[in-house]
């Protein structure tokens, strides 16, 4: 297990964390390859669905980076982000998965250290939770199809 | 519209344990407006017991489709395809949708996702509040369009009780004296003589106190 490295979705909105991003790579600032970005054009964008499938195929960890609350470029996309992470999380918790499997972090574009920071944080969480439980029973492939 | 809500997962799990081939039907009628069974929900509690398989080292083969209506034959019949594939139907309507389904398909169980809560109104995004009971004799036109039967706590027809207080009612500060705001309406209207009128004891033969209820339009039925 101690070899064990996490697959982590990392759902970026377009107008900070994943020019958050880009900033970190400007600046040589490195952080964990565990983390699969995907941009989205606002965290709003988002929907449960989005990260229930991820983990259903496969991904041990998923978080939402928006923007800093009150700075969402389309108003309040990422308040909505929020309150969908939290309602995963219940969801989570009611079939028994770790809530800590998703997350929501917000940051402005400017901020590429947290960003990778976040990067670190994030997959030090997963490592520590383990290979997600679908893993752990050698099915994961099975629901996915 | 009726309203429903989600049953906790556990319950659902519970109904399906058994079986490995699930048929899992949405609807697009008021399931969907006050997202309880729509096809996104339909999705999200697919997804759902699909991570609980995992969990669990089963695997679970569901089949989504959302009707768009679950209370019409018309629609239900279009589940006929897929019934036989199915070890086990869950339905995410309303009542009257998995009695349809139910009904149409006997050698099938039928396993509710949603509870019925309430026929209501949405007062904003995410939030709905029963406005009627089905009482099957509207006195809406002599309350001032506020409802004593779904929205007075006691049903009453010349209220408030006793228990108002400050204008809310006795069993939560959250709720209005549904009689407060008649009087207030009625005011507004012009209309305060009205609030003198005693009203008779209601029969509650329409609104179901006579058995379950049932319209035949002659004109229409075949």
């Amino acid at each position: 297990m101690e070899n064990f490295e996490p697959e982590i979705v990392a759902f970026c909105c377009h107008y900070c964390a994943y020019t958050a991003a880009d900033m970190a790579g400007s600046k040589r600032i490195s952080y964990p390859s565990n983390v699969k970005i995907i941009r989205v054009p606002c965290t709003g964008k988002v929907d449960a669905i989005h990260l229930m499938k991820a983990l259903e195929k496969g991904a041990d960890g998923v978080y939402v980076a928006g923007c800093l609350e009150g700075d969402c470029h389309f108003k309040n996309g990422n308040l909505r982000a929020r309150a969908r992470v939290d309602r995963v999380k219940k969801v989570l918790t009611e079939l028994g998965w770790e809530p800590e499997r998703v997350g929501m972090v917000n940051m402005s574009a400017g901020m590429g250290e947290k960003f990778a920071e976040t990067a670190r944080e994030f997959t030090e969480t997963i490592k520590k939770l383990g290979p997600s439980p679908g893993k752990l029973t050698g099915n994961e492939s099975k629901a996915a199809s | 519209m009726i309203t429903a809500e989600q049953k906790p997962i556990q319950e659902i799990i519970q109904y399906i344990a058994p079986y490995s081939r699930i048929l899992l039907v949405g609807c697009n009628e008021c399931v969907t407006v006050c997202a309880a069974g729509g096809r996104k929900e339909v999705g999200l509690l697919a997804s759902a017991l699909h991570l609980n398989s995992l969990k669990q080292g089963k695997t679970i083969d569901i089949k989504e489709i959302t009707l768009e209506r679950q209370c019409d034959p018309e629609y239900v019949e279009e589940l006929a395809p897929y019934i036989d594939g199915a070890d086990a139907v869950v339905s995410m309507a309303c009542g009257c949708g998995v009695q349809s389904v139910a009904g149409r398909f006997k050698t099938s169980p039928v396993f509710p996702a949603v509870n019925t809560r309430f026929m209501g109104a949405s007062l904003g995004q995410g939030v709905w509040a029963e406005r009627c009971k089905g009482c099957g004799d509207c006195v809406l036109g002599i309350t001032g369009g506020i409802c004593p039967v779904a929205r007075c706590s006691k049903h009453l027809f010349n209220g408030p009780c006793g228990g108002t207080s400050n204008g809310q009612c006795e069993i939560s500060p959250d709720v209005d004296c549904a009689w407060r705001l008649i009087w207030e309406r009625l005011k507004e209207l012009g209309m305060e003589n009205r609030y003198e009128d005693l009203m008779n004891a209601k029969d509650w033969r329409p609104g179901g106190a006579a058995g379950p209820g049932k319209i035949i339009r002659e004109d229409l039925a075949q």
